[in-house]
């Protein structure tokens, strides 16, 4: 359901009359329940990638199918639906809803969905507690440190049991020990089968994946399988 | 609260200045239109009362040339006898019948041309506000037959007092000489010179019988309990009728043709300002609107990106402005109401008001009208014209893309 199949992926920016290259022929195939990083320096692509992967951007060329959709013929409301439904995002810059408390952004998703409000909050209190910020549920995201509203962002991504997560330097805000805790988290949630695709250059995340994806000028240079070295706390 | 209102409640007081200046903006005005739109029914109304009140009345039944040719001898048979079937007909007692005739008053030292009145003593108190306004003397009773109520300006002019006697000279209905003597028994003050110095109620028996009218009058005055019962009450009293070629029942506005005109093109003017006020203030509702639309733009990506709907964030932005059109709205007809039910009382007047006044025969301090119209038309134009106005900044919504949404800074 959520294996995803990325063929000869292209993709540029115009910016100041300059073409910037995002994917360079992209080709990438991930099964349902892997563990993957997407790694490499800045600006190589790893975040374009997420987005089309996501269905939140599309490619200039090439195809992507995620599970039994392929993205790349969905119109842009199927797009929306197919996020709301099966995806989780964390996002590069935590990107919560400053208005809404933490308890609130993490609902909003299952609010969206419809989900009904005894249900909500029986889960956001599980998964606010999952990612260790019991106590703060009620603060807004002006109220919260850069660590705290970075997991705000990833329970707000999990809250909905996606059946995808796609996540964008999770642990970037995150000391060593709440970054080991969060990864600890996602290989938990990953073998109860839901899929990880996680973009970064923190080390200490890449030991926790199965699967390590190296992009560099918007091409893939490389794609292993590898031993977990992190070990779960 | 769902995530919609509440999260469009929240954003509201994100910038509290900018929404209370946007609210503000919508409370003056609405407060402004109720003001002015309740003074100028006010004053409708009392244009209305105060030109038809002393003499035309809601509607007449009149010799069908009358109006324009106003000859004496167009004339109403039996005006009596059908006053009182009229009166019958509509069930109502202000029904009264009346005969008019130009004629040379004098006194013992002067002679004025006047309009003189014959009318029921019993029913035109009824019909009239004149009987009512008499400041000397009394008005006319059943009983009296030589009798004369005269104006202010009148008696002033002719040097007539009470118990003084007053002789006509005229034609009659037949082009016959007539002539006859009345004693003043009341002098009428209306206020206002110009019915003061034409008016002179006399019965109208004895009238008849000075100017060889038979049983004939030349008005039947009806008057209803008030204006907006004046077409109805026609519509019901025509097909009882039996008016003959000769008769024709008119409303007040055949009668005063002038009055509807200066009402219809006062409105049309005050209307253009109204709509003015009112597209300022979409405006303002516009720019602010568009202005948080633009500012939210990396929240509503995040939105977006996580598969909301552009059409649940369009409506978001809705809410919010309907939130901020029903605070002006509530606000502004609560303040509106308390202004316009103080003037109700007090009365407003501003200078420059006494040419108008005079002309339509109102007194120089209006009395703004309480009544639904008033209160709510302004605010809820106001109010339907702030959502419609949000609708350029919602649509833009349509226009994002999650991904450089929410690079936006
Ligand atoms: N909307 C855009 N407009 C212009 N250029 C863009 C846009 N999005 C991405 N790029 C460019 O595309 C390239 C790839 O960007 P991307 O964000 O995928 O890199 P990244 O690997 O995620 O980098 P980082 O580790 O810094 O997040 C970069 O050179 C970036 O400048
Ligand atoms: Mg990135």
């Amino acid at each position: 359901m959520s294996s995803i199949r990325c063929n000869d992926l292209c993709k540029t920016f115009e910016q100041g009359g300059e073409t910037i290259v995002g994917l360079d022929h992209v080709s990438l195939s991930i099964e349902e329940g892997e563990f993957v990083c997407l790694s490499g320096p800045s600006g190589s692509g790893k975040t374009t990638l997420l987005n089309a992967m996501g269905g939140l951007d599309t490619p200039d060329s090439g195809r992507i199918q995620v599970g039994d959709a392929v993205l790349t013929d969905l119109s842009r409301g199927q797009l929306a639906d197919m996020r709301l439904q099966n995806v989780g995002f964390v996002f590069q810059a935590y990107n919560l809803v400053p208005v809404l408390s933490a308890r609130e952004n993490v609902e909003f998703v299952m609010q969206v969905q419809g989900v009904d409000a005894r249900q909500r909050s029986q889960r956001v209190q599980e998964v606010l507690a999952e990612v260790g910020l019991e106590g703060l549920e009620s603060r807004l995201p002006a109220e919260l440190s850069g660590g705290q509203q970075q997991r705000v962002a990833v329970a707000r991504a999990i809250a909905s049991k996606p059946k995808l997560v796609l996540a964008d330097e999770p642990t970037a805000n995150l000391d060593t020990r709440s970054a080991a805790q969060l990864m600890g988290l996602f290989v938990s949630l990953n073998q109860r089968g839901i899929t990880f695709v996680i973009a970064t250059h923190d080390s200490r995340v890449m030991g926790y994946a199965r699967r390590l994806v190296k992009l560099q000028d918007g091409r893939m240079i490389s794609d292993e399988a590898q031993e977990p070295t992190a070990m779960v706390v | 609260m769902n995530v919609g209102s509440r999260l469009a409640w929240r954003n509201l007081w994100r910038h509290s200045r900018r929404t209370w200046l946007t609210v503000g903006a919508m409370i003056f005005c609405n407060v402004l239109l109720v003001f002015m739109i309740s003074l100028q029914l006010g004053s409708y109304g009392m244009m209305i009362d105060n030109s038809l009140g002393p003499f035309t009345g809601h509607a007449q039944i009149q010799h069908k040339d009358y109006l324009d040719d106003g000859k004496m001898r167009q004339s109403v048979p039996a005006a009596a006898a059908l006053a009182q079937q009229v009166r019958g007909d509509i069930g109502l007692e202000s029904v009264s019948a009346r005969a008019v005739g130009f004629a040379l008053a004098s006194s013992e030292e002067r002679s004025f041309g006047v309009q003189i009145s014959g009318v029921q003593a019993a029913y035109e108190p009824l019909v009239s506000t004149l009987p009512g306004l008499v400041a000397q003397g009394r008005y006319l009773s059943e009983s009296d037959n030589d009798a004369i109520v005269i104006g202010r300006v009148l008696a002033t002019n002719l040097r007539a007092t009470l118990g003084d006697e007053i002789t006509f000279l005229g034609s009659g209905r037949d082009g016959s000489f007539a002539a006859g003597v009345a004693t003043v028994v009341g002098i009428v003050d209306s206020g206002i010179d110009d019915l003061d110095r034409a008016m002179a109620h006399v019965p109208l028996g004895w009238f008849q019988e000075v100017f060889a009218m038979g049983d004939h009058g030349h008005q039947i005055v009806i008057r209803f309990a008030d204006i907006d019962a004046v077409t109805p009450g026609l519509a019901a009293l025509a097909p009882q009728l039996d008016l003959g070629d000769e008769l024709v029942l008119l409303d007040w506005d055949a009668l005063l043709p002038g009055l509807r005109q200066a009402i219809t093109s006062d409105m049309a003017s005050a209307w253009m300002m109204y709509g003015v006020l009112v597209l300022l203030v979409a405006f303002s509702v516009l720019n602010t609107q568009l202005m948080s639309v633009l500012e939210r733009t990396r929240e509503f990506g995040v939105m977006l990106a996580l598969g909301m709907k552009p059409s649940r964030i369009a409506r978001l932005v809705g809410m919010e402005t309907l939130m901020m059109a029903a605070l002006g709205l509530s606000i502004g007809v609560l303040g509106g109401a308390a202004v316009v039910a103080y003037l109700s009382v007090a009365g407003f007047h501003f200078p420059g008001m006494e040419e108008m006044a005079s002309q339509f025969n109102l007194p120089d301090r209006i009395y703004p009208e309480v009544s639904a119209l008033g209160l709510l038309w302004g605010p809820l134009t106001v109010f339907v014209m702030s959502v419609f106005a949000a609708l350029y900044p919602a649509l833009r919504i349509f226009r994002l893309r999650p991904v450089p949404a929410m690079r936006a800074v």
